[in-house]
């Protein structure tokens, strides 16, 4: 009778190899191309940039990856982090707030858009992907109301006729500009949250948990475990990323651009399913979602550089995924089970 | 009688496993055939050979007195063989009428042209229906079919099934989502089908109803028929062939006790929506054994209790106080514990490792401010692993990896580690081996005599018998029998099992 781990061979098996150290290798490879070939890239500025431009996806996609780990997905993260840019923009400059009261809004702002999905999903039991896509197009829509569909910024005329009295604080301003010693804040904001969600799911009971309920939410509810609650929990955090994340963004553009956080949804959730296949966990995990991040903004930062037109990158982020994709399902010999169904 | 369908010398097996060997069943034509065995005697893979399913048995199957092949689905139709499974929802297509379901066949075949309006559909859909007796009308017909209740559904499908005018209809368990009204319903049917001359193969757990419906009985095990009988039935008889006559001698021994101070009192409590009322006192220093067969009401009386289930009516008092769990956490912060009867999807979580599934109920307790306490874990792990003599390499090993009585030494330790009030084993030696049997046997007695109370419920008489001091029997979701294990055997247990409603 054989007992213990699965057959350990004993030769070097290539298939583990690819599926454990595949994307890692990946990476290193294309960063060593860029950095090899384009002086430009070797900078620290640029390197610095390049996580500053990826900080916002990745944040966003660390609260997708908390969806994830609990067997769901949060489709309205980019409506949210577009909420929370019209949030910031109307609070500053149409009702002339600080940047600081602002910054309350858009988290509040995040953490009701958050509870509120997990409403649509515990207590009226629609499917995760159907209820975050109905709470996208709702808060799409619902952020437009109040500004006429317009982008708010400072000198905008209001309905009355007046001129908006506010403007976008320095202050607000300084969320994406202000650096920690080398490293610019959204970077400093995405590395400490990227660790805080790594020791929450890997070293925390409730981390524990939401992989338990992931994997067989059953056998978690029978074990005692409050199913519904950790559900919950995870989309409002899922909420309160998507806005942090929404902020960068706000301070980044400097007015409360309607489109903002359109493109954010694809991407977070493509760093998310591609984090998942780092290691070969082949499951959702705070490590790969920041390399997943990582990677992807290194190959668009390079492709830039190189000179490729924009529209290259969707192209590359489609292959990355797929890549992704196939070192988690089709090669991994673990089963994954972090997609939910509908 | 004139038989419809005979099956000689049938045998198969699954690698070295015989799951069915030298079967010979004759089924007759215009009355219904009960077919009765345990999990795992050879009941469906019989089906699925009349059926079409399964295709490399050895064996022949007679139609009329001729031989047939039957190798396939279609070929199994095409000799006048049909089944109705268990789970109605796959023969329903939503989306269409009533109408269109019942036509399914026809539109798919072509011998409904396909385009044609919903007035020619609903007129041919109303003769069959009319000559079926279904008393359906032509807005019924006009219906989305999800608009009919289960046990309408039901009869769709049964009436789709017998539009192609089979010879043999199998019934497997067709009652398991109907009230009582609903099964006489579909009974009446099935009577009017015997008149026609169908022959009808039913399966069920369901003593009463076989009584009721059946002429002839015919009872598998470990892949043999055992029995066959003529009614009126013997079910005395046939239970006892059903669930084996290993002699009493192979029992365990140990020193049966009585029982004191009760822990959980349950009032009126009912299982299924129309059962009776069971009252039940379960009490400290003794493993009470609940024996019934499937669908007698186990695993609801389990879940009931653990607050998996919610309370269809009636109450509970855990030691003198109102007792009403919301929430199986409810149930664990009263020490109040659940083995659940399936394994893999109730207590396993794949790819965890022995340590984490054993801490799993208990993070609470391995845990500072949230940080899970990593050494304390493992020790758990380590203690579970050598208490329950667990075969492993390690407890860091992936459960998944572990023999199937390994793993439920595994979701059964974990409870224990954690001093239950009350523990709730459901079916806990089902696939498990007879070492592994033991040991669970030996802690659970071990456990009962520390002041605990243990219920432990099964459908084996023998597995009641091994570790059990009072002996309950259910039937239906109601009490037939309560009485210490010594005052009992397992004659009378069948005895009982057997009474029919």
């Amino acid at each position: 009778m054989s007992i213990g781990k699965t057959s350990a061979t004993n030769g070097f098996d290539l298939r583990d190899f690819i599926v454990k150290y595949g994307f890692i290798l990946v990476t290193v490879i294309l960063f060593v191309w860029f950095a090899s070939t384009e002086p430009t890239f070797r900078m620290q500025n640029t390197l610095f940039s390049m996580l500053k431009f990826t900080s916002v996806v990745a944040i966003t996609g660390l609260g997708v990856t908390l969806t994830m780990v609990v067997g769901g997905l949060d489709l309205s993260v980019g409506a949210i982090a577009g909420l929370s840019v019209t949030l910031s923009a109307m609070t500053m400059v149409i009702y002339a707030q600080t940047g600081a009261i602002a910054l309350l809004v858009v988290l509040l702002g995040g953490v009701l858009v958050g509870l509120f999905n997990a409403f649509l999903i515990v207590v009226l039991k629609i499917p995760d992907l159907l209820a975050t896509l109905a709470t996208m197009f709702t808060i799409m829509g619902l952020k437009l109301v109040p500004v006429d569909g317009q982008s708010v910024s400072s000198g905008l005329i209001l309905r009355d006729g007046s001129v908006a009295p506010g403007k976008f604080t320095p202050g607000f301003l300084l969320i994406d500009r202000a650096y920690i010693g080398p490293v610019p804040l959204p970077v400093a904001i995405f590395f400490i949250l990227a660790f805080v969600v790594w020791i929450f799911l890997t070293k925390t009971r409730w981390g524990r948990v939401m992989y338990a309920i992931g994997s067989n939410p059953e056998a978690a509810r029978l074990a005692g475990v409050r199913v519904k609650r950790y559900r919950a929990l995870a989309y409002a955090l899922s909420g309160v990323f998507a806005s942090i994340g929404g902020l960068i963004l706000s301070s980044r553009i400097g007015q409360g651009d309607i489109s903002a956080g359109n493109s954010l949804l694809l991407d977070a959730v493509a760093v998310s399913l591609v984090g998942t296949s780092v290691l070969g966990m082949a499951r959702p995990n705070a490590w790969g979602t920041t390399l997943g991040a990582v990677l992807i903004g290194i190959v668009i930062t390079g492709l830039t550089i190189k000179g490729f037109p924009y529209y290259a990158q969707d192209v590359v982020k489609g292959l990355v995924l797929l890549t992704a994709l196939i070192f988690s399902f089709t090669l991994s010999r673990r089963k994954s089970r972090f997609v939910p169904a509908v | 009688m004139v038989s419809a369908v005979e099956v000689r010398n049938i045998s198969m097996a699954f690698g070295t496993n015989q799951v069915l060997s030298g079967v010979d069943l004759t089924i007759d034509k215009g009355q219904t055939t009960a077919l009765l065995g345990a999990n795992g005697a050879g009941k469906s893979t019989l089906i699925k050979i009349l059926s079409g399913v399964y295709s490399s048995f050895t064996g022949e199957i007679l139609i009329d007195g001729k031989a047939v092949t039957i190798d396939s689905p279609t070929t199994a139709k095409l000799a006048g063989i049909e089944t109705v499974h268990q789970r109605i929802d796959e023969g329903i297509i939503p989306g269409l009428t009533v109408a269109e379901n019942l036509l399914f066949d026809k539109i798919v075949s072509g011998e409904i042209p396909r385009a044609v309006s919903l007035k020619t559909i609903v007129s041919e859909a109303e003769k069959i229906a009319g000559a079926l007796d279904l008393n359906w009308n032509r807005s019924k017909l006009r219906n989305d079919v999800y608009e009919l209740g289960i046990a309408e559904q039901q009869m769709l499908i049964l009436a789709r099934t017998l539009s192609r005018s089979p010879k043999l209809l199998i019934l497997d368990e067709p009652t398991s989502a109907l009230s009582i009204a609903e099964s006489q319903n579909l009974f009446r049917f099935i009577k009017n089908l015997e008149e026609q001359g169908i022959a009808v193969l039913y399966v069920s757990h369901k003593l009463s109803e076989l009584e009721q419906i059946a002429k002839k009985l015919v009872v598998m095990r470990d892949g043999k028929i055992r029995n066959e009988q003529s009614a009126p039935f013997s079910w005395d008889l046939a239970l006892k062939e059903m669930l084996g006559q290993q002699e009493l001698g192979e029992r365990s021994n140990f020193k049966q006790v009585q029982g004191s101070g009760v822990i959980l009192k349950l009032n009126n409590v009912q299982l299924f929506k129309e059962s009776e009322p069971l009252n039940l006192e379960i009490k400290k220093k003794e493993v009470t054994g609940v024996i019934g067969l499937l669908g007698a009401g186990k695993t609801e009386l389990a879940k009931v209790i653990y607050g998996a289930d919610e309370l269809i009516s009636g109450s509970m008092d855990l030691e003198g106080q109102s007792y009403k769990p919301g929430h199986p956490s409810d149930a664990v912060r009263k020490d109040i514990y659940l083995v659940p009867e399936d394994r893999a999807a109730e207590s396993m979580i794949p790819n965890w490792s022995i340590s984490h599934i054993a801490t799993l109920p208990f993070m609470g307790d391995f845990s500072a401010r949230g940080i899970i306490k990593k050494i304390k874990e493992g020790i758990r792990g380590k203690e579970l692993v050598q208490d329950l003599k667990v075969v492993t390499t390690s407890h860091e090993a992936i459960v998944d990896s572990l023999s199937g009585g390994n793993q439920q030494k595994v979701v059964v330790g974990r409870w224990l580690q954690s001093n239950p009030k009350l523990m709730i084993l459901d079916e806990p030696f089902r696939g498990v081996d007879i070492g592994a049997r033991r040991d669970i046997s030996k802690r659970v007695r071990d456990l009962a005599a520390t002041d605990v109370a243990v219920l432990v419920l099964a459908s084996d008489v023998d597995e009641i018998l091994d570790v059990a001091d009072r002996v309950i029997v259910l039937v239906e979701g109601k009490v037939v029998m309560d009485v210490n294990a010594g005052e009992t055997s397992k004659e009378k247990i069948v005895n009982k099992m057997s009474e029919v409603a």
